[in-house]
């Protein structure tokens, strides 16, 4: 049975096992059938042309996790960004550890979907939010047929988080091949602020496959701050899909930081609702081995006296491949908008290799739409003056690569997470010197 | 300190020096001019290793070792410092942060602890008043947008921080005003001692009014054709490089 037959017929099993109201079943059910008719996208489409999902989709994944997992805070603790107070929603194959985790309902609710999902207090909101934002696409759809669990979380309006919040997915390797599909709400209220911080890592060799779904409401005059960092093992395959729904006058940015994994695919779609929205895309893919990036973005501007702002740096090396496809759509309605773009890449070997395509759809004629694409090597003089200087070949290539992704870390708001990032970084290309650049 | 002994080099097959012999001692300034495509700036590279170039015949013996193999930095951590002619932008590197690398991969490489922050921004609060450069100035990406001059002060300031046995100056002039020449001027002179050399490479003889050679030697078509003392340098100035083209042909 291929795993596709495998999640269509363990769908009934599944929506007979959770805690479900009358909305969330009707979403699922209709959604395991847009599964079930699309199935899997393959290369045939054009949004899939550079990634290939065969080589993953062959493991026999166990779909659901048949036993609770512990792990004590010592042993990954290095995963947190434990230098600062936050909130903290963590998942253990998929499964919620109350352990591991610190929620809040105080004022604002910082907890879970399944508790979302079911209680009645929540219904209206699940109601008004819940795979609203989502795509109708097969694998969102898949997503959205499994989903139970992942984090919930509610600011209600005028209210300026304070803290951080964490959402780490652990998964523990207990079954040969795991498939998780977290499930994550976001719903930010008029005038309020917060800044999340996500992660998935695996703990062991096993294979691993997330097809991750996130919904983030940016209401008027919100401010949303999206962190994702994606440094899994090589056995660790991650399809990140995320969607914002912005109002006006909102500001939401997401980060991305893609350091390793087996294939990565992020889909990230932003929707501007509103007059005078900001919206923010940033990226660092830094890989090597033979490990696989694909960032597919959408900025949809809609409304009038908008900006969107895309600048996604990339580093390949070894075989590594990356793919970036950048779509920007304005309507007619979305006069005097302001939508920028920039894919710079560098490719450090000569089998290391990026498509990247970016991709306009202008209907208004008083907008200013710029995008710029560029695949180089490292500036060789440059290496030779720092070289001359008493700085190694090593260390020289790293600090080029670092002044590179630079602008990109800059925008990071979290000092933390950003020393956290400049660490993971020099890890990954091997050099201990202190930058701050 | 340096002995270049029949160095010929080679880019991509093309030949640019040609049977060089230079020696260099302790406290000595050298200057080497010659008209443009002589292989001036093609020496300085080579001394300092720059790996576009090869070595075919002869070497370079530095402080009696021979480094026509060794890597840039490694010639650095020996004391080698060359002042780019064209000092390269890098974006996204503040002047501080790249002195600071600098300094401290060659205190590794010697065995030695990272300097401690302190002594670090006191040498460079020090070095930058010697050539008159503004703090704001050290935290900005290095060489980028700088004026030739800013371009070329900073070199000498790199210079001063990282006190190596050998500065070659690969046409510092080039870019500069007259103050500008002279606070560059300044900060070589304050930086000679008997221990350490300079060799500056430039076509004309206004540098070497300010620091002031001990031997100047033509290099044309790949060869040293001529040495002498200041005097040369002058003559030069006066009459140009026609008459030594002559007298070389002849």
């Amino acid at each position: 049975m291929d795993l596709k037959e495998k999640l269509v017929s363990s769908f009934l099993a599944f929506e007979n096992s959770v805690d479900i109201d009358a909305y969330a079943h009707d979403v699922r059910t209709d959604a395991i059938k847009i599964f079930e008719e699309k199935g899997f996208p393959s290369k045939k489409e054009e949004a899939w042309k550079y990634t290939s999902l065969n080589s993953i989709l062959k493991e026999d994944y166990s779909v659901f996790p048949k036993q609770e997992n512990a792990l004590e805070y010592p042993q990954v603790k290095k995963y947190f960004i434990h230098d600062i107070d936050t909130y903290k929603i963590i998942f253990i194959d998929g499964k919620y550890s109350s352990h591991l985790s610190q929620t809040t309902h105080d004022g604002i609710d910082v907890c879970l979907m399944s508790a979302a999902l079911s209680k009645p207090k929540y219904q209206l909101i699940i109601e008004n939010y819940f795979n609203k934002a989502a795509e109708k696409d097969s694998l969102t759809s898949l997503n959205t047929a499994f989903s139970s669990e992942g984090a919930y979380i509610h600011i209600p309006k005028n209210k300026i988080v304070e803290k951080p919040i964490q959402i780490i997915h652990f998964s523990t390797g207990n079954e040969s091949a795991t498939m998780l599909q977290p499930r994550n709400l976001v719903v930010v209220d008029e005038n309020s602020h917060v800044q999340i911080i996500e992660r998935h890592q695996s703990l062991t060799g096993n294979p691993v496959l997330t097809n991750s779904v996130t919904e983030i409401f940016a209401n008027k005059r919100a401010i949303v701050d999206y962190y994702k960092i994606q440094n899994d093992n090589e056995n660790a395959s991650l399809i990140d899909n995320t969607f914002i729904n912005q109002k006006r006058e909102s500001l939401a940015s997401v980060h991305t930081f893609a350091f390793g994994g087996k294939l990565t695919r992020n889909n990230l779609n932003f929707y501007q609702n509103g007059e005078r929205i900001d919206s923010t895309l940033k990226g660092i893919t830094i890989i090597g081995d033979k490990q696989h990036v694909d960032h597919n973005t959408l900025v949809h501007h809609i409304e009038p006296n908008c900006e969107s702002h895309q600048d996604y740096k990339g580093i390949f090396d070894d075989k590594s491949t990356g793919v970036f496809n950048g779509k920007v759509v304005v309507e007619k309605e979305a006069q005097k908008t302001n939508a920028f773009q920039a894919n710079n890449n560098i490719l450090i070997s000569d089998k290391a290799s990026i498509n990247t395509k970016p991709q306009l759809e202008i209907f208004a004629d008083d907008v200013k739409c710029s995008h710029g694409c560029t695949i180089g090597q490292l500036d060789e003089s440059a290496m030779f003056y720092m070289r001359s200087r008493g700085i190694p070949e090593k260390e020289a290539k790293a600090l080029l690569m670092f002044a590179f992704s630079n602008n990109v870390l800059e925008s990071v708001k979290i000092p933390e997470l950003k020393q956290r990032i400049t660490k993971i970084i020099a890890n990954k290309l091997g050099v201990n010197i202190g930058f701050d650049l | 300190m340096l002995k270049i002994n029949n160095l010929h080099a080679n880019i991509e097959d093309k030949s640019i020096l040609k049977g060089i012999n230079l020696e260099v001692k302790p406290g000595e300034v050298h200057a080497i001019m010659g008209p443009n495509g002589s292989g001036k700036s093609t020496l300085a590279s080579v001394i300092a290793g720059k790996e576009e170039y090869e070595v075919t015949e002869g070497n370079i013996v530095f402080e009696g070792e021979d480094i026509e193999e060794l890597a840039a930095e490694e010639r650095a951590h020996k004391g080698v410092f060359l002042s780019f002619q064209y000092p390269v932008e890098i974006p996204g590197v503040s002047v501080t942060n790249f002195m600071k690398t600098a300094i401290n991969e060659s205190r590794k490489a010697k065995g030695l602890d990272d300097m401690p922050a302190k002594d670090m921004l006191k040498l460079i609060r020090e070095k930058s008043e010697l050539l008159e450069i503004d703090r704001k100035f050290l935290s900005r990406s290095l060489n980028e947008g700088f004026s030739g001059g800013e371009k070329k002060r900073n070199e000498i300031f790199q210079m001063a921080m990282l006190e190596p046995k050998l500065a070659i100056l690969d046409e510092t002039d080039s870019g500069l005003d007259i103050d500008a020449l002279r606070i560059v001027a300044n900060g070589v002179n304050k930086l000679k001692s008997k221990d350490n050399a300079v060799v500056v490479i430039t076509h004309y003889q206004r540098l070497l009014d300010h620091i002031v050679p001990d031997y100047v030697h033509v290099l044309y078509n790949g060869k040293i054709v001529k040495s002498g003392s200041k005097e040369l340098a002058h003559e030069l100035e006066a009459k140009g490089y026609d008459w030594i083209k002559e007298e070389v042909g002849a």
